[in-house]
């Protein structure tokens, strides 16, 4: 397990508090899980992820990381309708592992309420929830 | 006191490939039958080319699964103190009763004058179970513990359906066996967890504040899965029936209850019991078992059929139960599984008492030897087994895997890991009354050994076991990228 | 007593480090009014050789030591077991085992089960297999949620009525708190299931028994097909085995899902369990399937070896949401299948499958000489069924008073069949036995 000072936590994404990251992409909002959720997880053996056009709330779940000896699942950063699932994962969940922020992408989401986006937690705030629960 | 701390040595051990690795076409291991009938024609939409089987000589199989046995540990290979599976001595007497020509060769629908014998046996079980646990009616049908958890719960629901009031939900501490929760959901119920208390037992406050009329009813473990006795069970029990609620209680733990505890009495309605686990019949690598489940007198009706049935002319099977669940098996249940449950109660008698007696000293026994060694987070006195957690040990960066792995070196199978969760790192420790003073001072040693090394030189612990056959299995692979078949 | 090894002295000891006065003490915590309040009320124990005694006689007061001969059949076979798996699996390295938890220590009961799926997946000609299911029924009944499970919104399957009636009852008590519905198939005049009339909607899947409970080969590629075309599942349920030595095997012929009965593969009657419920399906399906998997790899060094795995989707950590609540399986049984499997022999499952249909042909065949009715035109394997022409169950009485139980009467299951009985014929009976059967059915 990593400790806290040696997460990578990348300045320009927005940190929801079940551990996912959104970015804006475009018209799009992507989303992914924390280098901090996938070190927790260990490695994950299975990804999934709802179909294209389905449609969620904010903090709905929407899938599941499966890990070996356990099953994770992931929330909605923010609510609207998945545009792109990443389909890499289906044969390399290994990504989500090795590349959380990058070829680790889990879905693209056309979002209902673009102001969400702005009221999830910066890396700083983020970082500092991680301390609070430690 | 000589007690060699590394039990476990080395020897010679066969590498075997697998079946069809071996295999070499037109050999045969098996007598085939003289032919005295001409060949009959078979249509062509039935011709089909002949299965990919393997094709062994009778000494290819016998190497074959000699070899495969040697690799595997079992209760008679040495200590297996596997919390809430009982490895307690099966017995060998009952190997031989099970295998008597007149059961094994029993077909089961042969008409009741044919097989009164085998009748009397179940008959006789039954009436023996439920003396040892006070509720008076029994079926045998289950054929696991989990079998016997989802007639429970199908009781539930029958019974709620008699009432005319279906109810959604039932509640389940977060002690439970995961085959809880899904036995319940797979009669359509909605799990409603209940927390123990820091106590580690249930308290009548906690399931009171969930029990409403929308709840079939409670499945409790007692003894629990960390090895206490529910003592709030009576106040427990009692809330629970106020609302028209059942309560559930989940057996596998039995061995430390035998002659003391009347499950009738403490507010019981449904109880089943692991026949591979109290019993002393084998765990078989993963079954068979059987999972007979008790009730009381007002739950009689449900019971699954055929059940058997006892007139002035002897014994018969009878369907003529109009309320009961109906079938759960093809037939009557796991018979060669209760020959042996059936044998092994015969042999003890009132000495089953005795049974959890010991079984309950062996592991307080375990416990106060241990809790130096290792955080013991309820420090009281345990029933059946005792749970230990790695939180001493996380400083070295040794967890309980690793101490799990290095165990199997000193020549003891690992106790139950990470299970219950509400422990961290939890090490479910379960000796049962078949291990002596010397294999629990063996174990003791082993362990304390082990905390040692942590501290000491852990890396020997990342890397156990090393006198295994294989290392530690790379499950990660086998999730990621599935290879079921050869 | 020879399964305690503590002496008076040992207990006092460890009672005096446990900080407990006697063995009594240490049932402190449980109070008083959970107590019983009486002693256990069983027979003094007996020793070894009475125990002997009371088993020998009671085993005695049982059919097959009365030297009687049955041919029944409809979900319990006698089949030929060899010394050899008798003896390989009475070694207690397989049967004092648990479940393979931990597998550097288990890999007898992990390769054992891994060649187990694979076998079993060949016979039944589907890619992958499960480690087992209780039994045949039990084994129906949870292919029938997992269709359910993949169907999602969909809440019908179709059950033919030529299916065993006791795994039909067993699926009946299954699905019935779920709120499914079963549709129940009729089957033709030539004793095969009619699959004309399929609910075209919400039909999650479509079962059928193939031998079917009245030993007729069911055409399964048609009944496939007009699965398929509702858009379910195929699944094919079966009580023997064995004749998927010799026809076409389900995965050949289009099933989504084949489990049944494995009892005939090396495992003794036993008055009707343990027996063996097999399970394989198609490998899209592997996230869905109940019980447990078997599943290879290696150690950091790269030695093969194997591991249970895909737990994420069985009930100790799904919890509620796993695909079954099966926990402990039939593990020794499909050990014992495996090496059954193994001793026959590809070349050899092929040979006795063919002597156990000739078998039944021939007795077929005389009973067809002896101006006896064959209700039933489709092909079957080692099971037929006659028309009597009177009650089968009087034939059965007095049949049975001669040493001969001919086989099963049929209207305790069908009503209108009161005249017809199921007949099993395997490779136990000698051409002398069928004789003597049909004469005696006869007569």
């Amino acid at each position: 397990m990593k400790e806290l000072n040696e997460l990578i936590l990348p300045d320009e994404l927005a940190y929801s508090k079940e551990h996912e990251w959104a970015q804006k992409n475009g018209d799009v909002i992507r989303v992914g899980i924390s280098d901090f959720a996938q070190d927790q997880l260990g490695d994950i053996v299975f990804v999934e992820l709802p179909e294209e056009g389905a449609s969620f709330d904010q903090d709905d779940e929407f899938g599941t990381l499966e890990s070996v000896k356990a099953v994770s699942e992931i929330y909605m950063p923010v609510g609207g309708t998945i545009t792109a699932v990443n389909s890499q994962l289906e044969e390399k969940p290994e990504l989500v592992n090795q590349d959380p922020y990058g070829q680790g992408w889990l879905v693209e989401v056309a979002p209902s309420d673009p102001g969400q986006l702005d009221a999830l937690m910066d890396k700083n705030e983020y970082f500092e929830m991680l301390k609070g629960e430690s | 006191m000589n007690i060699h701390p590394v039990p476990g040595t080395s020897g010679l051990s066969m590498n075997e490939p697998l079946l069809w690795e071996r295999s070499q076409q037109g050999r045969s291991g098996f007598s085939l039958p003289r032919r005295d009938v001409p060949e009959s024609d078979l249509p062509a939409e039935l011709q089909a080319p002949p299965p990919d089987l393997p094709d062994l000589s009778e000494l290819d199989v016998v190497r074959h699964y000699t070899r495969l046995s040697q690799w595997n540990f079992g209760v008679d290979t040495g200590s297996y103190p596997l919390g809430s599976c009982t490895m307690k001595y099966n017995p060998k007497t009952n190997e031989v009763q099970a295998a008597r020509p007149g059961f094994a060769q029993a077909h089961p629908l042969l008409p009741a004058d044919m097989t009164q014998g085998i009748l009397q046996l179940m008959h006789d079980l039954q009436n023996h179970l439920a003396e040892i646990t006070g509720l008076p009616h029994v079926t045998l049908q289950p054929a696991a513990g989990a079998h016997g958890e989802y007639t429970g719960m199908r009781i539930f629901y029958a019974y709620h359906h008699q009432k005319g009031r279906q109810r959604r939900k039932v509640l389940i501490p977060d002690t439970a066996h995961g085959t809880n929760p899904a036995s319940a959901a797979m009669c359509g119920y909605q799990t409603v967890p209940v927390k123990s208390s820091e106590q580690g037992i249930l308290t009548a406050r906690a399931v009171a504040e969930l029990m409403d009329e929308d709840t079939a009813g409670i499945m409790v473990t007692n003894p629990n899965t960390l090895g206490l006795f529910e003592e709030n069970i009576r106040e427990i029990a009692r809330t629970v029936h106020e609302k028209g609620g059942l309560v559930y209680c989940d057996g596998a733990n039995f061995n430390a209850l035998m002659g003391i505890v009347d499950m009738a009495q403490i507010g019981v309605d449904v109880l089943h019991l692991n026949l591979h686990k109290t019993f002393a019949a084998p765990h078989g690598g993963g079954g068979p078992g059987s999972g007979p489940v008790c009730v009381t007198p007002e739950l009689e009706p449900f019971l699954p059929l055929p059940r058997i049935v006892k007139t002035d002319s002897g014994y018969t099977l009878s369907e003529d139960f109009p309320q009961s669940i109906g079938r759960l098996h093809t037939f009557f249940g796991n018979v060669g599984v209760m020959i042996k449950a059936a044998s092994y109660i015969l042999s003890l008698g009132p000495d089953l008492k005795r049974v959890s007696q010991l079984a309950v000293l062996n592991a307080n026994y375990i416990k106060e030897q241990l809790k130096d060694s290792f955080h013991l987070p309820y420090d009281r006195p345990c029933m059946h087994e005792c749970v230990f957690s790695d939180i001493w040990q996380e400083k070295y960066k040794v967890s309980t895997l690793d101490i799990a792995k290095r165990l199997i070196d000193f020549g003891f199978h690992p106790p139950t890991i990470y299970f219950p969760l509400v422990v961290p790192g939890a090490m479910m420790v379960e000796p049962t009354e078949t291990e002596s003073k010397e294999d629990l001072d063996r174990f003791v040693q082993g362990m304390r050994t082990i905390a040692n090394e942590a501290e000491e030189n852990p890396q020997i612990l990342h890397d156990a076991p090393s006198k295994t056959k294989v290392g530690r299995m790379d499950e990660t692979l086998a999730a990621r990228h599935p290879c079921l078949t050869g | 007593m020879r399964y305690l090894p503590h002496t008076d002295s040992e207990i006092q000891d460890m009672l005096t480090v446990v900080g407990a006065d006697s063995l009594n003490d240490l049932f402190s915590p449980i109070a008083e009014d959970c107590r019983r309040t009486t002693p256990l009320n069983l027979p003094e124990p007996m020793t070894e050789w009475e125990l002997d005694r009371h088993m020998a006689s009671l085993a005695e007061n049982m059919g097959p030591t009365q030297k009687s001969m049955s041919f029944l059949g409809a979900g319990s076979y006698d089949h030929y077991i060899p010394a050899s798996l008798k003896h390989l699996v009475s070694r207690s390295e397989f049967y004092t085992a648990y479940t393979p938890y931990q597998p550097e220590v288990s890999q007898g009961t992990l390769q054992a089960i891994f060649e187990y799926q694979s076998l079993a997946s060949r016979l039944l000609g589907l890619e992958i297999s499960n480690a087992s299911m209780y039994d045949g029924a039990s084994a129906l009944a949870e292919a029938l949620l997992m269709a359910l499970r993949i169907g999602k919104k969909k809440s019908i399957v179709a059950l033919s009525t030529a299916i065993h009636p006791h795994y039909r009852q067993v699926v009946a008590t299954y699905l019935e708190p779920m709120g499914f519905s079963i549709v129940e198939l009729p089957w033709g005049q030539d004793g095969r299931s009619d699959l004309t009339d399929l609910p075209r909607e919400d039909l999650a899947a479509v079962a059928v028994q193939s031998p079917n409970f009245f030993g007729c080969i069911e055409d399964l590629a048609a009944c496939a097909q007009a699965a398929h075309s509702c858009q379910a599942l195929f699944i094919t349920a079966f009580t023997e085995p064995l004749a998927y030595g010799l026809v076409p095997s389900p995965g050949s012929q289009g099933a989504d899902i084949a489990c049944g009965e494995g009892q005939s593969l090396g495992i003794a009657q036993s008055f009707g369990g343990p027996g063996l419920g097999m399970f394989c399906s198609l490998k899209k399906y592997m996230r869905n399937l109940p019980g447990r998997l078997v599943g290879q790899t290696q150690d950091h060094q790269g030695n093969r070896g194997y591991v249970l795995t895909l737990a994420t989707r069985e009930q100790h950590i799904r919890r509620e949401k796993a695909t079954s609540n099966i926990c402990s399986n039939q593990g020794l049984c499909a050990t014992t299948a495996a090496m059954y499997l193994a001793s026959v022999g590809g070349t050899g499952l092929r040979e006795l499958a063919r002597l156990n249909r000739d078998k039944a042909e021939y007795t077929r065949q005389e009973f067809l000489a002896q101006g006896c009715s064959l209700p039933f035109s489709a092909p079957g394997f080692n099971e037929f069924v006659i028309q009597l022409p009177r009650d089968a169950e009087e034939v059965f009485a007095r049949c049975t008073g001669q040493g001969i139980v001919p086989g099963l009467p049929l209207g305790r299951f069908y009503s209108g069949l009161e005249d017809h009985m199921l007949i099993c014929v395997t490779e136990t009976k000698s051409k002398q036995d069928l004789d003597s059967l049909v004469k005696e059915v006869c007569s």
